[in-house]
């Protein structure tokens, strides 16, 4: 797995690829909250168009974020699923947590949404 | 027709993150022999990566150094998968199956929910300080779109 990280608006963008498993969960961790950290970002945009497998596992490190991001009053959002990784986004209940859009930009128009609604 | 396939494998590996990878990719190979779905094959390479990671993280506490063992069997299209560990076993396995149970803050609770959710049947053996057989059960249904062509 890599990680490609960015931050503007207020937002930290962590762009995914490769296999998000056991193995992965522990960079991914510590990168991010490391970053939330030093951007001192309020909201989360993860973008998953590139990974190419996820499990429990990548499932329970992006909640753990979610708590994370939830606790400090900021929002999380998550683009670019693949139909491949749909059916683990349901099963696992994520998506009645947190938005889940197709495309980036999708996701920007949201998190800047609920940023006036709650300004 | 779709292939008739009677086949078998068995690995074995230590019980380290990265081969976790390497089991899934392995049985994607195998039970590639049969004309099978891109749905079906995803939902395989989960349940195998919950097994060999619960395995891991549980089973051995996070010890690299022992071994879990994968046999993979093809009976026509029915794929049986066995995963098992020597390690601390689980003392309630109904408990253990339980969604959102987990030992760790930081994981769902959610890898035998996966399981049971992309596998026909998954059955579960365990004896304490003994270890975990993990007996997931899958019939798989013929590519038909890829067959018409093929």
């Amino acid at each position: 797995m890599s990680l490609i990280l960015n931050s503007k608006k207020n937002t930290l963008i962590i762009r995914v690829r490769g296999d998000f498993d056991l193995v992965s969960v522990h960079e991914f961790r510590e990168k991010i909250d490391q970053s939330l950290e030093e951007t001192m970002s309020q909201n989360l945009l993860l973008d998953l168009s590139e990974i190419t497998f996820i499990d429990s596992s990548g499932i329970g490190v992006i909640l753990g974020r979610y708590r994370k991001v939830k606790a400090n009053h900021g929002q999380m959002v998550i683009c670019g699923t693949q139909p491949a990784i749909e059916k683990i986004f349901k099963v696992s209940g994520i998506i009645s947590l947190m938005p889940i859009c197709s495309t980036e930009k999708e996701a920007w128009k949201l998190l800047e949404q609920n940023t006036f609604k709650g300004a | 027709m779709g292939k008739i396939v009677n086949n078998k494998i068995k690995l074995e590996f230590l019980s380290k993150g990265e081969n976790v990878a390497l089991a899934r990719i392995t049985i994607a190979a195998f039970v590639s022999q049969l004309e099978i779905t891109l749905s079906d094959l995803e939902e395989i390479k989960v349940a195998v990566s919950e097994a060999v990671s619960n395995a891991i993280i549980h089973g051995y506490q996070n010890k690299p150094e022992e071994i879990v063992t994968m046999t993979g069997i093809l009976k026509g299209n029915t794929l049986i998968l066995e995963i098992v560990d020597q390690g601390i076993g689980i003392p309630d396995i109904q408990k253990a199956m339980e969604p959102a149970y987990s030992t760790d803050p930081e994981r769902t609770g959610l890898g035998f929910v996966f399981m049971q959710s992309f596998m026909n049947e998954v059955k579960v053996e365990s004896q304490v300080n003994c270890g975990t057989k993990v007996i997931l059960t899958k019939q798989i249904n013929p590519d038909l779109k890829n067959m018409a062509v093929s």
